[in-house]
């Protein structure tokens, strides 16, 4: 009883601060300076989404059948070595393969979408490849002992049991993508960035925060969007959300 | 029909080339269940792969029903042949439905025509289609998924089957019951059948014929009765253990030695009479007493008859137990140790005494087949010279 008593109160609490706050941020102007930014962030939220989805569509349309090949027991020889490439590849930092990416491709949005594909493909690849690793070798060779071919084996039995394993990577993947379009704007291919970087720049807060907070929002929208493409996808044998 | 000719597998392992299978050759007739049997890494799970080609041969060929697979599409032949596996292997990403119905499709049934054996299937492996037919695998228990895995390997009547250890990681209980269950079905569909085991007594109960394996050769391939009663050598004998002569129990059948030769009282006989029957007949202890309808009523002891007098049905004993035609001898030695006596009335389906067992014949009956085996291996030997 005390407990539920002090929930209630906590929330009453919580409701007239986020009502306090309201009104000082309407009465002091604040509202209003953000809502000076609205048409930019508009413009710039566009310019960020299309980043993400061309750089990230190249990287899953690219990762999946690069971890599928890798997968190949004809490939057993090389795929360990070469996924410790992209292992490497996935420590360096986004910042650094920007400036790699701008120093051969130059400033503007094509050298950001090669950045940030490079960082999106990594995890994506990594994943379709553990995914498919792991599906169990008892059940592909009862994939195999009752006729199947290869190709039926891989779209029947062994993607769809990968494909929980898949979507996590791709929602890893294009989440910290969302997160780091922002860095793209040092390269010139403009997004949200351009408010945070200018922000900090002019040491202008309002301006900083009308471009953080809606990339931390979109960072959070996609997630979400993902997750729920993923609970639908997914068949429910083998769907741990769904279980 | 399954033929296998000098069927070899070599594989190249780091330390040398290990022959796993070496020419094996045997043949299994249609409707027979044939079990692979020996200790692990004695070649029969190597061989059974080699007939559906999970593991491509070295040299030899496989024929089935007369026909040489050497030639045949691979996807093709796999899909002609049931194959269970002991890890059951059903698609977690797939309805029961969809996993039974997996090789139908992969031969281009119409769709009627698939769902309507899905139906088949379940009502074959007992479980109700309606509650089982849209779950997934991951929902059953462990013995529900074989029988799926059974039903699966089934759906689309193929003459031959494979049976890597199908019920190995089923516990004791649920196995004996799904063998009984896939016994009874067999004996509807008469499938040509191999089956990998390691269990011995899964071997005797389910297979027509028993091939012992040794370091991928096959040492012995012949019935489990004449397994039992003249093992080839050493290794056999070992392996099939030191109560080989219990275990053929199993295998006979009372009708096999039963006698008609069996005297008999009724209620309204004398005591004396009782008595002078039980030495005709030559009984230590005791005679049957039976009614109008020839049905066990009792037994009549030689004590009471030689010490009392009247009529039999004043003084009889309830019979201690019966045993019917189709039983084993396992069950009649059991009712003989439970009930410290040397002979059980038979009776048969209406419950009419037909017989009696005794001890002595079950002991006659196991060890006349042991010394028949044994001076025929003499001879053999004699006559080779050896």
């Amino acid at each position: 009883m005390p407990i539920q008593t002090m929930k209630g109160a906590l929330r009453a609490l919580l409701l007239i601060a986020i009502f306090f706050s309201g009104a000082w941020s309407q009465a002091s102007g604040l509202i209003d300076d953000f809502l000076f930014y609205l048409p930019d962030v508009q413009f710039l939220m566009g310019q960020h989404l299309w980043l993400t989805a061309v750089s990230g569509g190249l990287a899953i349309a690219t990762a999946i059948p690069l971890g599928i090949v890798l997968s190949r027991p004809s490939m057993a020889r090389w795929a360990e070595s070469l996924m410790q490439v992209l292992n490497v590849g996935t420590t360096i930092p986004t910042l650094a393969v920007l400036a790699l990416s701008m120093s051969f491709l130059g400033i503007g949005t094509v050298p950001a979408v090669f950045g940030l594909f490079v960082a999106t493909l990594l995890p994506i690849t990594r994943n379709t490849y553990a995914g498919l690793k792991g599906v169990s070798p008892a059940l592909m060779e009862a994939a195999a002992g009752i006729g199947m071919s290869p190709i039926q084996r891989l779209f029947k039995v062994e993607l769809p049991n990968a494909l929980y394993v898949i979507f996590a990577g791709i929602r890893t993947a294009l989440t910290i993508n969302v997160g780091t379009v922002p860095l793209a704007f040092l390269i010139g291919a403009g997004g949200l960035g351009e408010l945070i970087f200018t922000g900090i720049a002019l040491y202008d807060t309002v301006m900083m925060l009308s471009g953080a907070i809606p990339t931390a929002l979109l960072a959070i929208i996609v997630d979400a969007l993902i997750a729920t493409i993923a609970f639908l996808v997914v068949p429910r044998g083998v769907n741990p959300s769904r279980a | 029909m399954i033929q296998l000719d000098s069927l070899t597998k070599v594989f190249d392992t780091p330390k040398g080339a290990v022959v796993a299978a070496d020419h094996i050759s045997m043949e299994v007739s249609a409707g027979e269940i044939c079990i692979l049997l020996g200790p692990s890494g004695c070649g029969k799970t190597t061989t059974l792969k080699m007939i559906n080609r999970i593991i491509r041969p070295t040299s030899g060929k496989v024929y089935i029903d007369g026909e040489d697979t050497t030639g045949m599409n691979t996807q093709e032949l796999r899909r002609n042949i049931g194959y269970v596996i002991q890890q059951i292997g059903l698609f977690p990403n797939m309805t029961i439905e969809e996993n039974i119905t997996v090789v139908p499709k992969l031969l281009g049934w119409d769709r009627a025509h698939y769902k309507e054996r899905a139906r088949e299937m379940m009502a074959m492996i007992a479980l109700e289609p309606d509650a089982f037919l849209k779950r997934y695998p991951s929902e059953l228990s462990g013995g529900q998924q074989q029988r799926i895995g059974v039903a699966r390997a089934l759906a689309a009547d193929p003459p031959v089957m494979l049976m890597d250890e199908p019920f190995g990681a089923i516990d004791p209980i649920n196995r004996a019951v799904i063998q009984d269950e896939f016994l009874k079905m067999q004996q509807e569909l008469n499938k040509t059948i191999m089956f990998v085991s390691h269990d011995i007594d899964e071997a005797i109960k389910m297979g027509d014929r028993i091939a012992v394996f040794r370091e991928g050769k096959l040492v012995q391939y012949s019935t489990p009765d004449d397994l039992l009663a003249a093992p080839k050598n050493a290794f056999v004998e070992s392996f099939l253990g030191e109560d080989r002569a219990l275990k053929r129990l199993n295998l006979v059948k009372v009708r096999e030695i039963v006698s008609d030769d069996i005297g008999t009282v009724t209620p309204g006989d004398t005591l004396e009479k009782a008595l002078a029957k039980i030495d005709d007949f030559g009984y230590q202890n005791s005679i049957l007493m039976i009614n109008d309808q020839r049905q066990p009523a009792g037994i009549i002891t030689r004590s009471v008859a030689r010490t009392t007098k009247g009529y039999c049905r004043d003084h009889f004993q309830n019979i201690p137990a019966t045993v019917n035609l189709e039983d084993d001898l396992r069950k009649v030695a059991s009712l003989m140790f439970a009930h410290d006596t040397t002979w059980l009335p038979c009776v048969d389906d209406e419950g009419r005494v037909c017989g009696q067992i005794t001890q002595r014949a079950m002991t006659r009956h196991l060890g006349s087949r042991f010394r028949a085996r044994e001076g025929d291996i003499r001879e053999a030997n004699a006559t080779t010279g050896e």
